[in-house]
């Protein structure tokens, strides 16, 4: 690797001690990988991914001082490699093929939450969300996001996650996975009404109906 | 009067490409009217930054 761009030696050994922090490194391999497996479900390619985007990072590393300024740029490097990869691919698994998976959704999930005028259940109204204050860690809150994430029907989270993580436009989306613009709608809003609902119970009212 | 429902759906959408100005008037009467949406529209908008977060907090992930 070059290092004709280090600014000076002093921030090139600041930056090297999160590289050789072994435990941080390897902690965060393991979330890209996590993270590139959902929406790219080849694993090499997704394993091929997250290299490649530690290595751009190892090219880059003067940039570093802090360990969240790495992971922030490592991400986004990763997003954009996922990215490609997701257009380049004529999936094998196009999203228009998925099944909507068990549990509650599509017209069940809407007559749950309304009734018959269209109006909110009185028990399905959204409550007012509190972050719960027992002094829980930031990293439970992401547990219960993942959870509720990985509750959701794999078309549900995978248009989710390409939308809201890749950040991808809808257009692109539809393009990429084959599907129309108000079947892509109707299955985030879907999503994201069970996304809520899940956050709701799992997280902001747990003291409440505990 | 739009119902809870489609006022919902608008309010998804609004996430994925501009409303025009007869969906907008129409949804923020509803949403004037009705405080369970008026909660759905902000945690919807909640929802996204939450997502926004997912990738960039070193905690999550
Ligand atoms: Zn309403």
């Amino acid at each position: 690797m070059t290092n004709a761009n280090l600014s000076s030696e002093a921030g090139y050994s600041h930056a090297a001690g999160i590289f050789l922090n072994a435990e941080f490194m390897n902690d965060l391999r393991l979330q890209m990988i996590k993270f590139a497996r959902v929406q790219v479900r080849d694993e090499q390619l997704a394993e091929d991914a997250v290299q490649e985007a530690m290595l751009s990072a190892y090219q880059n590393i003067e940039r570093f001082s802090r360990q969240a300024a790495l992971k922030t740029w490592v991400f986004s490097i990763l997003k954009n490699k996922l990215i490609d990869l997701l257009r380049k691919e004529k999936r094998h698994t196009a999203a228009s093929q998925l099944e909507d998976g068990p549990n509650i959704n599509g017209e069940e999930l809407i007559e749950k939450l309304f009734n018959e005028h269209g109006h909110w259940q009185k028990n399905e109204r959204p409550q007012k969300w509190d972050n719960p204050d027992h002094g829980v860690e930031n990293a439970h809150f992401w547990r219960v996001f993942d959870a509720c994430l990985n509750a959701l029907p794999e078309k549900y989270s995978r248009f989710f996650m390409m939308r809201e993580f890749l950040e991808m436009d809808t257009a692109e989306i539809c393009h990429n996975e084959e599907v129309s613009v108000s079947n892509l709608n109707v299955t985030l809003y879907r999503a994201r009404l069970r996304l809520r609902e899940c956050l709701e119970d799992s997280w902001y009212q747990k003291e409440k109906s505990s | 009067m739009m119902s809870c429902h489609q006022a919902t759906q608008l309010l998804s959408e609004k996430l994925d490409r501009p409303l025009n100005t007869k969906e907008k008037v129409a949804l923020g009467v509803h949403t004037t009217i009705c405080p369970p949406c008026r909660r759905f529209s902000q945690q919807m908008e909640e929802l996204r930054s939450i997502s926004k977060r997912y990738t960039q907090d070193p905690d999550a992930t």
